[in-house]
């Protein structure tokens, strides 16, 4: 209770904060505006506004502040103006029966979707494969577990753009399967190291039981290593769907998709619409929200079942 | 036909060396434990090279190492010129800017149990967001040239530093605080001799998180409009006019800053964290 209090009290403040970020944000512009409008301006021309600060603009033309709160094209909107952006582009879209038209944030944020689950499976898969070899292989340890580091270092989105071109060359239509294979790369990491962690978290004297017990290897690993990494996993998993899902976003910003939220965000900078831009970023953020928290719900539901839940 | 025969031989012959070199008795040496995941790259590359050269891969799809090399040698003033404009003036500006940024506002909130509670979830909630999309915003505010690719970066290592340094802040215990108190240490004596110290773990962490995020928001602000150079515009550019060898040689670059800048900061993590125990061994 006192941590909701916290966090909305945090929330209120920075909502207030932008409020009052926007009047000098968008000076510059609503003054053009009013000037276009044949309304008086202080100084009157925009070359001169150009060497003032926003402060002193703000200041000078108290009257005109007003109308950077409602402009369509600011550079910084307000929160509401977003808000309005995002319902109208979701909600208002599909009470009209039209949530999967191409103007709609539903259907771009489900083609995002489609390509950030793909990449999860991926990626978890890979990662989960790969810490049963370290595990088990001395030789994979060794040869592989540097690499792994050394891939995080990389900055994806310099191969990203290639990975497109190999695979469109490679007669793979569409985006998805590149989308997926980047959101891979950044999502398999954190459940690789999570899942080393986990499968050597058994104890020695939890092994050697087993081994008097005259357990073979498989049933060593299914009965006592795969269930104590269960936590583990769940944990690296949260990171890894949120990395994932900055992979695809990463995979549709630079290489001219478009469809997806990432191809929104590119394609409102084309376009020069701010307002889509914001809409599209704050549809990715609850995006993330939601995917994180039914992890969040699966790993609480699953660790209990289990006899691990706190 | 021979180059792809040579590359599989190489590659069996690898994996051979390093099995056996695994179950050796010198496996706990430094040498094996650098040359066996060396060899490992090693066996990559040759692959690459022989499956191109060896399936007849056009060169435009994808350029086999060895002619990466020789770009890469030809154009190193290009090379240089893109490396001190995204790396030195893009990432490391705003690297510098945003973590000392979130260091202090961590101080700074540490101060209050109410805000540390609110901002908390807060920032974490944040440093999972794909962030990287506010890219073509802060470009259209603070223009094309590098000043815009360091406030990317800054917004982009700002959150994992914050969530981490407030969450180290916490580490020292109330034993710890309370011997601290009764050596009437004050605030500053505190923070100095006992919380920075302990905190510095997590702060490591923060930074080594962010050296990687610095360079994905350096590149990808570039892609959004730049001057005419920049590994970015470089990348993006390239992959247009269809010189792919010259991108591979970017892509080079960014791998090869990308792991000096981590391996320098867990450097000075190790020189500085040399008390924790993650680092005795």
């Amino acid at each position: 209770m006192k941590q909701a209090l916290a966090v909305i009290t945090v929330l209120l403040a920075i909502v207030v904060l932008w409020y009052f970020a926007v009047a000098p944000m968008n000076i510059r512009v609503s003054l053009d505006q009013a000037e276009r409008a044949g309304e008086t301006v202080t100084p009157e021309l925009s070359r001169d506004r150009q060497q003032m600060s926003a402060w002193v603009l703000m200041a000078q033309n108290s009257s005109h502040i007003a109308r950077g709160y409602e402009l369509d094209r600011p550079r910084l909107p307000t929160p509401v103006q977003v808000g309005q952006e995002l319902w109208k582009t979701t909600g208002e879209m599909a009470m009209r029966g039209r949530a999967m038209s191409k103007r709609s944030l539903i259907y771009h944020g489900w083609i995002t979707l489609q390509s950030t689950l793909w990449g999860f499976v991926l990626g978890t898969a890979v990662g989960i494969l790969g810490a049963v070899a370290i595990v088990y292989s001395r030789v994979v340890d060794m040869s592989l577990m540097p690499w792994a580091i050394i891939s995080q270092t990389v900055p994806i989105v310099a191969l990203a753009p290639m990975i497109i071109v190999l695979s469109s060359q490679l007669g793979i239509e569409g985006r998805g399967v590149p989308k997926a294979i980047i959101s891979a790369y950044l999502c398999y990491f954190p459940v690789l190291v999570g899942m080393v962690k986990g499968l050597r978290s058994p104890a020695a004297s939890q092994l050697d039981l087993l081994r008097t017990y005259n357990a073979n290897g498989p049933q060593a690993f299914l009965k006592l290593r795969l269930p104590s990494s269960v936590p583990y996993l769940f944990t690296s998993l949260k990171v890894g769907i949120a990395a994932a899902l900055v992979g695809t976003i990463v995979g549709e910003l630079p290489t001219g998709a478009i469809s997806g939220l990432g191809a929104r965000i590119l394609i409102g900078d084309q376009f020069g619409t701010p307002l889509a831009i914001w809409a599209a970023l704050f549809a990715a953020a609850i995006l993330a929200g939601i995917l994180v928290t039914l992890l969040d719900v699966l790993q609480r539901v699953t660790l209990k079942r289990m006899g691990m839940g706190a | 036909m021979s180059w792809l025969i040579f590359a599989l031989i190489f590659w069996a012959g690898a994996w051979w060396l390093n099995a056996w070199l695994a179950r050796s008795i010198y496996r706990d040496s430094k040498g094996v434990r650098v040359f066996v995941p060396v060899l490992f790259g090693v066996t990559l590359l040759i692959l690459w090279e022989g499956l191109v050269r060896g399936l007849n891969v056009s060169p435009v799809i994808l350029p086999p190492p060895s002619m990466v090399a020789q770009t890469f040698a030809n154009s190193t003033d290009i090379l240089w010129q893109d490396f001190t404009q995204t790396v030195f003036k893009g990432a490391f500006t705003g690297f510098a800017i945003g973590s000392t940024a979130a260091f202090l506002t961590a101080i700074l909130i540490d101060r209050s149990v109410f805000l540390t509670r609110g901002l908390l979830p807060i920032g974490n909630f944040v440093a999972a967001l794909p962030i990287v999309g506010i890219a073509p915003i802060l470009v259209s505010w603070f223009g094309f040239d590098w000043q815009s690719k360091a406030a990317v970066v800054v917004v982009m290592v700002f959150f994992p530093i914050l969530v981490n340094t407030v969450q180290g802040l916490r580490e020292a215990d109330s034993m710890q605080r309370d011997l601290m108190r009764t050596y009437a240490a004050s605030y500053m004596q505190t923070l100095i001799k006992l919380r920075l110290p302990a905190a510095t773990p997590f702060i490591f962490n923060g930074l080594k998180i962010a050296t990687t995020l610095a360079l994905i928001g350096a590149i990808v602000a570039e892609y959004f409009g730049s001057p005419t150079r920049g590994m970015g515009f470089r990348i993006s550019t390239g992959v247009g006019s269809l010189s792919i060898d010259l991108v591979w040689a970017e892509i080079a670059v960014a791998a090869m800053a990308g792991t000096v800048f981590y391996t320098l900061v867990a450097g000075i993590e190790k020189v500085v964290t040399f008390w924790h125990p993650s680092q005795r061994g």
